[in-house]
């Protein structure tokens, strides 16, 4: 069968009050923004309170649904096939005809949904959904009706045109990226923060990342791969602006004057520092972590108070309250699974102590930061200077 | 200044070659098997490089066959010649530090087709041991594979006496040499050492990516692994990778000129090299660095440093070199080669490949040595506690 349209059915912006145009026209852009690099050219408009995309002309369907399934707002992608009204009999034999194409089991239970919104049309939607329940009764006796619980609902739309479609491929949820200001990611190369970037997305959110990057103990390679996981994510999350920030210098100085047990906190609470400066500076709304409780070391409560010291944004944790395996599921689903885990050394484990502290108490932690004094801010200010931009789309 | 010390990994092109293959590739572009006169030019580049090869190993033009590289070589010696000499026996015999490409296909003959394998162990120095291998031969023995130089250490096996052994206990047992950072670097000549078969890759020797060959001296039994339009006697099917093979010949041609003066200069910057590591502290030379090791591997381990870091490090002064063996340097695993040969722990993580070549000068040796100077010092500061 082939499909000349899609509804896009979609959740919570429906209930937005007078703010629901905003949210329309972003889900409506965002699709556009989806289907840029698809084969086909499609029209996506807004119609009597629904989005529809048509596609005009051939197109390839499988890309088409792929790409609709990562964009956020979504709810459901309905594939609609549009008729030409030439009478109710053709309408019959149309019905029909699409039953069959559709469902190769006809061992299912339905239930017919007429709607008219061009009222003239002859006949009431509910004469329809008897007279064209008959047809399909007739034309597949394995077929029932069940009107409460039915396995396949057809909708009939009469409009200009006649639309049918049955089938509702789920969408990702969330709400349409754009309707909620934007956040900084701290990206490393990990399973984590692809995930907690795409959950906070998911909300509406868009995205910026930054990443910390240690040559000669990270490689380019593995700044590759954060660029290359920072693509997948805008696959849904729609264009990221990367921030690179060298970071050999400032380790080694942590290195050089602190505990070595603290190493990593001191190190983690820089990396809020520079990716809150650059967060401000672009106006996000707050910071978005991978941190999970108790996953690490530097992710105990304890731990986590002492990095959040720094910021004055707030800090979102999405993958606060899950296990590693639920995580990799989502990471799994999002396709960035495989790509973090390529073994390159990220910067948060070159100089990690056997034992590093557990359960970091704030005032020793900004004692010891103290002993940076001497160089710290100079070196802060170089690394937010130097950042290289990467523009991932 | 760019210093290229990976030529283990791969080498550069000569630039003659680079013109021949683009040459080959737009205008000389037939089908060798086409009827007509354009599949006659393309045959005829084949024939040339048959010819031209064939004369480097001493041997005949019809025993030379043309793969995708060393990969390709090793696996169509080994599950080729097993495969064909099965009702021989099912034993097969190879060393414990060969190639993943040699490696890997005896795990899959011993675990999927039912062979018997046995694994040569090595010396400290790298060397099979000969006596080791003389026990291992028994009546089932159907296939010996050993190769000529170590990639990661460089040390040069005892071929010519492994193959005799092999021939004395059986002459129909067939010795197999992965050749491929041998080829170009010794004269081999099979027939005289008693090589039934000889890998050897194009990318090493200054010739393209993609494209290999295989010795197979003309009275092995052997089947072929891929199948289709029958060419290459049917024993390597495929259209033959034209401009490819038009690259390794002329590149094989190139390297054998001038042969010993080209190793004689690796060898010296090397002795050089080396010379220079030794008045480092806490490093190691692996394996030999007499003349009886290869002219251009070098394998040095820097106690407190990860080899990442220093590779890195030198990367950004565009020097290029090898943690322990590129092909495997992707996946952090130790070296099995290094910790074959008994390298202590604390050098098995932070050991570094130098590779040279024929275009390598005494002032980019200088210029690595005194990086590294400079560096490694400074890196040992900073480490995991």
């Amino acid at each position: 069968m082939e499909f000349h349209s899609f509804l896009i059915k979609y959740g919570e912006i429906g209930i937005k009050g007078k703010n629901r145009y905003l949210f329309e026209d972003a889900l409506v852009r965002q699709i556009r923004f989806a289907l840029k690099d698809v084969d086909g050219s499609f029209y996506v408009h807004k119609a009597q309170g629904r989005v529809y995309v048509d596609c005009e002309g051939a197109y390839d369907y499988e890309e088409t649904v792929e790409s609709l399934k990562r964009v956020f707002g979504i709810v459901g992608i309905c594939p609609v096939v549009r008729l030409e009204d030439q009478g109710f009999e053709q309408l019959k034999k149309d019905v029909a005809a699409y039953i069959d194409d559709v469902y190769e089991n006809k061992n299912f239970s339905f239930k017919v949904e007429a709607r008219r919104s061009r009222k003239q049309y002859p006949m009431t939607s509910m004469e329809m959904n008897c007279s064209l329940g008959e047809v399909i009764l007739d034309t597949f006796p394995e077929t029932r009706v069940d009107v409460h619980h039915p396995d396949v609902r057809l909708n009939v739309e009469v409009r200009e045109e006649i639309y049918l479609y049955s089938d509702i491929i789920p969408g990702p949820g969330g709400m349409p990226v754009g309707t909620n200001g934007s956040a900084m990611l701290l990206l490393s190369g990990g399973i984590d923060s692809p995930v907690a970037g795409y959950m906070v997305s998911k909300r509406g959110v868009e995205l910026e990342a930054t990443y910390f990057h240690a040559p000669p103990y990270t490689s380019e390679r593995a700044k590759e791969k954060v660029v290359e996981l920072a693509r997948l994510v805008s696959r849904y999350a729609g264009p990221i602006k990367l921030h690179v920030v060298s970071f050999t210098d400032i380790q080694l100085y942590i290195y050089e004057q602190c505990p070595h047990e603290e190493l990593t906190i001191i190190m983690r609470r820089y990396m809020m520092r520079i990716a809150e400066a650059f967060a401000k500076k672009d106006g996000c709304l707050g910071l978005i972590t991978g941190e999970s409780i108790g996953q690490v070391a530097s992710q105990t409560m304890q731990s986590l108070l002492a990095t959040n010291a720094v910021c004055t944004l707030p800090v979102y944790r999405p993958l606060i309250g899950f296990d590693k395996k639920e995580i990799v599921e989502i990471s799994e689903k999002i396709d960035t699974y495989e790509t973090s885990i390529q073994p390159f050394e990220d910067c948060c484990t070159i100089f990690v102590a056997k034992h590093p502290v557990t359960k970091p108490n704030l005032e020793w932690i900004e004692r010891s930061e103290l002993k940076l004094a001497e160089k710290i801010d100079e070196l802060v200010q170089t690394a937010i200077d130097t950042v290289e931009i990467i523009e991932v789309k | 200044m760019e210093i290229y010390l990976d030529n283990s990994a791969t080498t550069r092109c000569y630039p003659e070659v680079g013109k021949l293959v683009y040459q080959v590739m737009c205008q000389d572009y037939g089908n060798p098997s086409s009827m007509h006169r354009k599949g006659m030019e393309a045959e005829h580049y084949i024939r040339d490089a048959k010819e031209t090869i064939s004369k480097t190993l001493k041997v005949s033009p019809k025993e030379i066959f043309f793969t995708s590289g060393g990969t390709e070589s090793d696996n169509l010696a080994l599950i080729g010649a097993a495969r064909a000499n099965r009702r021989m026996g099912n034993h097969l015999i190879t060393s414990s530090i060969e190639h993943p490409a040699i490696l890997n296909t005896m795990r899959y003959l011993e675990e999927e087709e039912g062979f018997r394998v046995t694994w040569l162990p090595v010396d400290a120095d790298g060397r099979i041991s000969l006596e080791a291998l003389k026990e291992a031969l028994c009546r089932e023995t159907i296939l010996v594979s050993v190769m000529y130089v170590n990639n990661e250490v460089g040390s040069v096996q005892p071929v010519a006496e492994a193959a005799r052994i092999v021939k004395n206990y059986n002459p129909r047992i067939l010795f197999h040499t992965d050749a491929v950072q041998g080829y170009g670097k010794y004269y081999i000549y099979p027939k005289r050492l008693g090589i039934d078969m000889l890998s050897a890759s194009g990318h090493k020797i200054h010739g393209p990516k993609g494209v290999g060959f295989l010795y197979i001296g003309d009275r092995v039994k052997i089947k072929p692994v891929m199948f289709g339009g029958g060419q290459q006697k049917n024993i390597r099917s495929g259209t033959e990778n034209v401009p490819g093979i038009a690259g390794l010949g002329l590149a094989s041609e190139m390297i054998y000129q001038d042969l010993e003066a080209k190793v004689e200069k690796m060898r010296e910057l090397k002795a050089y090299f080396i010379e220079g590591i030794r008045g480092m502290e806490r490093t190691v030379i692996h394996g030999l660095c007499d003349e009886s090791s290869a002219p251009h591997i070098i394998s040095v381990g820097f106690a407190g440093v990860r080899s990442e870091v220093l590779l890195h490090t030198l990367e950004e002064k565009e020097i290029y070199v090898s943690a322990g063996s590129a092909c495997a340097s992707n996946h952090p695993a130790i070296s099995g080669v290094l910790k074959g040969i008994g390298v202590p722990r604390e050098y098995l993580e932070s050991t570094l490949r130098f590779s040279l070549s024929e275009f390598t000068t005494k002032e980019e040796i200088d210029c690595t040595l005194e990086t590294l100077y400079n560096c490694v010092p400074m890196l040992r500061r900073y480490t995991r506690h």
